[in-house]
């Protein structure tokens, strides 16, 4: 594993002084990436980590010649199994180069293969393209690659398409492709961030048990350092183009030198750091300047428990899936089964769970908003929800604001800052044109913008202050609770930890309960009160913060909290179990009846399907 | 290596230091006047908006006719000579007059055609007509289309399977049998409504005619965006926000569809001359003693051989402004579309 490269003395690839230009509006031309040196040696594994737009999927491209030679300049040296790469033509790069010494694997298995052929086809094309063996012979071997991917039946899903592979197998039919012509160096472009963290988990160990076998060079591109932690041997840290820091994996975590690195440390959401705090604590604030951490403050108010702002009863919500000549129902989707629960003002419930398990589904059932078929029961403070509808929902669904996963989305293109959080005051009659303003002025403040920036346009901001702007205008209505759905996933991890202590101060000076649903078990950790663990649509476990993270009672919360990479090389997972767990779907014929399910109450508050005992 | 300097806001994802991206509006004008073809294509468009518009200053003052009445009789000088205008024909058995060849000078600088009418002048006049009706009936078009391909968009159901299946309906007519079946209705009554009466010659039935032919056509693409932009993530935050539909409607989508508007119209206008012509030419467009290019055209058919710069004029007129409208319309749409390599 720590094969370091004084063992071979002629690195796998070597990157000398490399720059990277792009060509911009107007011809101007400006560098993402100045001075950068690598080396990494057979067996190895380098880590290149940055946040977003810090140059290192760039540098990827740059490696294997991915870049628009009209639009894109190289400088610099790299070498690749002493072969200077910059030197060699666009035909040598694709006859010897690309898929025969390097092998790339990308953050998008959904799109990275092809519709139309099977796994069998692409891999077997794969293993041709390039050498002169039989069909039969390549079969076999695609067949056997596939089995060294850990793809269970491999013989028989050769003739699959990728749309019948869950995101978790589509990963590992690319990493089989990219192992194909056993290449020398493998980069691998964030292959593990669209995944599941429990998927997550399965692919690290697959290629680290790949590169074992293979003793292949593997340069590892993440934003996420508990991925960092568990399988890179050296760490380059960049940011905005230049390398900060680079040492070996454990100098990085242990000792960092440059305050960026400090920072980057100290911003990453940890596991566990929550143990024996009694109450949400926001996260340390980081001055990425001097690398100084102020330690992070408790959340002042506790939730009023004395009668519940929202109570949720029954809730189900189902999607139908037509076909057949005259577009019937066939098939409906159980996207949210029987869920029931309360939240109390004041309060943050964090629903967690894998894509697709219907997290998503159920906050914006509760405003109606989801686009399938729901019923059961949503109650806030004695108004029903699902009796509402027309003018009397559109009233209803102001005391319930969502913060959306990706405000540039969220935001119209075409309309000012100003413009997108006075509509909504407006549309609802709270005051004048003039008091909208005012307020949409005060709010700018408080959630850290100044009012001046009103005037713009969604796009003049960077992703956390775009946030901001989403916050201030689901404020804009005076709710009583908020839904924040992913709010937080998409943002770099500097980013992330303000714009989550953002919603906790809110929480403090207005007393508002918060939704909070994400997959990230981290950052849930640190804001909920409460918490649900939610798999194909129905909670399996629900109950305080701490009991559910100290002593999780069904086996799927506790798989969930396992799965989890931790930003500590010292704490590397042993070997996780081999064998990948098979996808499970919410898609059920028509005449399917769920079960009924029966919760049981291990603590007060601490509620666990009763088929945690059995299930295991 | 590198001091990180960072106030309490992040440094934006693309790095600080780029300035951020120009509005919609400002980027399709810059993108617009730094393509040479944009820009003199434009350029080409306004010279011949100019002209056909100067027609009644060049009737009065240079041609010293009047366009629409016929000239049988009339003499011109040229070197001092009195000439007239249908002169005695030196073609087969010198039987009938031929109209006087082109002058190159101020009177029937283009000849004069079987009625003895200054073609030049009557090019102008008829290309105030053609524009106009192009012109027009693609505001027709899109305003038609964009009513109806938003209402089907955005409401679904019932109503969309009704708009839809009308647009199928009229999308199965050849354009030009609708066209020529609708002008035979229209053309030869006088049509009252309420107020305005609409006589035969009034350039408003060819608008309306070749505006309603071409809604299809622009009606499907926008019904498609208004699709997409309903399931969009800031229409269902609007929803969420608890905006009033019509609200969404206007503020939210409209505004994202003009894009898809706009590429159509000079390609729609380039396509309305060329409809217009070809009505006017077959009789069923523009009527006398209103001038098009497509009559001009069909007045210079029967002298063809002996006249033929009465029929190349409009020819070249009709070509020359739809490739410009052509031309324009592809860097428009390279301009508008993010994904083409002009859009960035």
């Amino acid at each position: 594993m720590t094969k370091s490269s004084e063992e071979n003395p002629a690195p796998v690839l070597s990157v000398r002084g490399l720059s990277v230009s792009f060509r911009g509006a107007r011809g101007v031309w400006s560098e993402v990436v100045r001075g950068l040196d690598l080396e990494i040696g057979a067996g190895e594994t380098v880590a290149l980590v940055g946040e977003s737009g810090s140059g290192k999927s760039v540098t990827s491209m740059a490696i294997t010649r991915l870049l628009d030679p009209a639009t894109s300049r190289l400088g610099g040296s790299i070498i690749l199994d002493g072969q200077d790469i910059l030197a060699l033509s666009e035909e040598d790069m694709v006859s010897r180069i690309r898929g025969q010494k390097v092998a790339m694997i990308f953050q998008e298995p959904m799109t990275s293969l092809h519709p139309i052929y099977t796994i069998g086809d692409q891999i077997t094309e794969a293993l041709t393209v390039h050498s002169q063996i039989s069909k039969a012979e390549a079969r076999k071997q695609a067949i056997e690659l596939l089995h060294r991917v850990r793809v269970p039946h491999a013989e028989a899903r050769m003739s699959d398409f990728p749309h019948a592979f869950s995101g978790g197998m589509r990963q590992r039919v690319m990493i089989a492709i990219a192992l194909a012509s056993r290449p020398k160096l493998l980069i691998a472009d964030e292959p593990t961030t669209a995944l599941d963290v429990t998927v997550e988990g399965e692919i690290l160990d697959l290629l680290r048990d790949l590169q074992e076998e293979f003793g292949m060079a593997m340069l590892f591109i993440t934003h996420d350092m508990g991925v960092v932690a568990e399988v890179a041997d050296r760490t380059v840290v960049m940011l905005r183009g230049e390398m900060v820091e680079s040492g070996t994996t454990a100098q990085i975590f242990d000792a960092p030198v440059q305050p960026y690195t400090k920072g980057l440390l100290a911003s990453v959401p940890r596991l566990g750091t929550m143990r024996g705090e009694p109450v949400p604590l926001r996260f340390p604030v980081v001055d990425m300047a001097s690398g100084s951490v102020t330690p992070g403050t408790k959340l002042d108010r506790t939730p009023d428990t004395a009668a519940p702002l929202l109570k949720i009863r029954d809730l189900v919500t189902r999607f139908d899936k037509r076909g057949g000549l005259l577009q019937r129902r066939v098939a409906q989707v159980h996207a949210v089964e029987d869920v029931s629960f309360d939240i109390y003002p004041g309060e943050t419930l964090s629903l967690v769970g894998e894509s697709g398990c219907g997290k998503s589904t159920t906050g914006r059932s509760l405003i109606q908003l989801s686009g399938g078929r729901s019923s059961g029961s949503v109650d806030l403070k004695g108004t029903e929800l699902f009796d509402a509808s027309g003018e009397k929902l559109r009233r209803l669904r102001r005391r319930i604001q969502m913060i959306p996963q990706d405000p540039l989305a969220s935001l119209s293109p075409r309309m000012t800052i100003s413009e997108a959080l006075t509509e909504p005051f407006l549309e609802h009659r709270m005051g004048s044109r003039a008091e909208a303003r005012q307020k949409a002025e005060m709010l700018m403040n408080q959630v850290g913008l100044q009012p001046d920036m009103l005037a713009r346009f969604p796009h003049e901001f960077s992703g956390g202050q775009r946030q901001r702007v989403c916050v201030a205008r689901a404020l804009m209505l005076d709710p009583e609770m908020i839904i924040a759905d992913e709010s937080v996933s998409a943002l770099d991890v500097s980013v992330k930890a303000q714009v989550v202590n953002l919603l906790m101060d809110i929480q403090q000076n207005l007393g508002l309960a918060f939704l909070f649903i994400s997959h990230d078990i981290a950052v849930v950790e640190r804001i909920s009160h409460r918490i649900a663990v939610m798999y194909l649509g129905e909670i399996v476990e629900i109950g305080p913060r701490a009991a559910i993270m100290e002593s999780p009672a069904h086996p799927y919360t506790r798989r969930l909290i396992e799965a989890v990479a931790v930003p500590d090389p010292s704490r590397r997972h042993s070997r996780r179990s081999q064998e990948p767990v098979e996808l499970k779907t919410p898609l059920h014929p028509m005449s399917y009846v769920p079960p009924k399910r029966r919760y049981i109450e291990i603590t007060p508050g601490h509620l666990v399907r009763d088929d945690a005992m059995t299930a295991a | 290596m590198t001091s990180v300097s960072t106030d309490k806001l992040p440094p934006s994802p693309t790095g600080e230091g780029v300035s951020a991206p120009d509005g919609p509006w400002k980027r399709l004008s810059a993108g617009l006047l730094s393509s040479p073809t944009a820009v003199l294509s434009g350029i080409g468009l306004i010279l011949i908006v100019i002209a056909v518009l100067l027609a009644p200053l060049y009737a009065n003052h240079v041609a010293h006719t009047d366009p629409f009445r016929s000239g049988l009789s009339a003499k011109i000088e040229i070197d001092g000579k009195k000439v007239p205008v249908m002169q005695r024909s030196t073609e087969g058995l010198g039987l009938g007059v031929t109209p006087i060849g082109p002058t190159w000078s101020g009177e029937y600088m283009l000849g004069a055609d079987t009625q003895g009418r200054d073609v030049m002048a009557r090019m102008l006049y008829g290309g105030r007509s053609s524009l106009l009706i192009a012109a027009s009936a693609t505001m027709l078009t899109l305003v038609l289309a964009a009513i109806i391909g938003v209402a089907a968009g955005y409401t679904g159901g019932l109503v969309d399977g009704v708009l839809s299946n009308l647009i199928d309906m009229m999308w199965a007519f050849p354009v030009y049998l609708l066209a020529i079946s609708l002008s035979i209705v229209m053309i030869g009554k006088t049509i009252v409504l309420g107020p305005i009466e609409l006589s035969s010659s009034s350039l408003i039935i060819p608008i309306t005619i070749i505006g309603l032919v071409y809604v299809p056509y622009v009606a499907r693409p926008v019904r498609g965006r208004v699709m997409a932009i309903k399931n969009s993530d800031f229409v269902l935050a609007a929803r969420g926000l608890g905006v009033r539909r019509h609200r969404i409607l206007l503020r939210h989508i409209l505004p994202n569809v003009l894009s898809t508007l706009i590429v159509f119209a000079p390609m729609l206008t380039a396509l309305n001359i060329v409809t217009e012509s070809a009505l006017s030419f077959l009789s069923v467009g523009v009527q006398a003693p209103n001038a098009s290019w497509g009559t001009i055209l069909q007045d210079g058919q029967a002298l063809l051989y002996s006249r033929p710069t009465v029929a190349l004029a409009p020819g070249i007129a009709i070509m020359v402004t739809v490739l410009l409208l052509n031309l324009f319309g592809d860097v428009l749409r390279d301009v508008l579309d993010p994904k083409s390599a002009r859009g960035r």
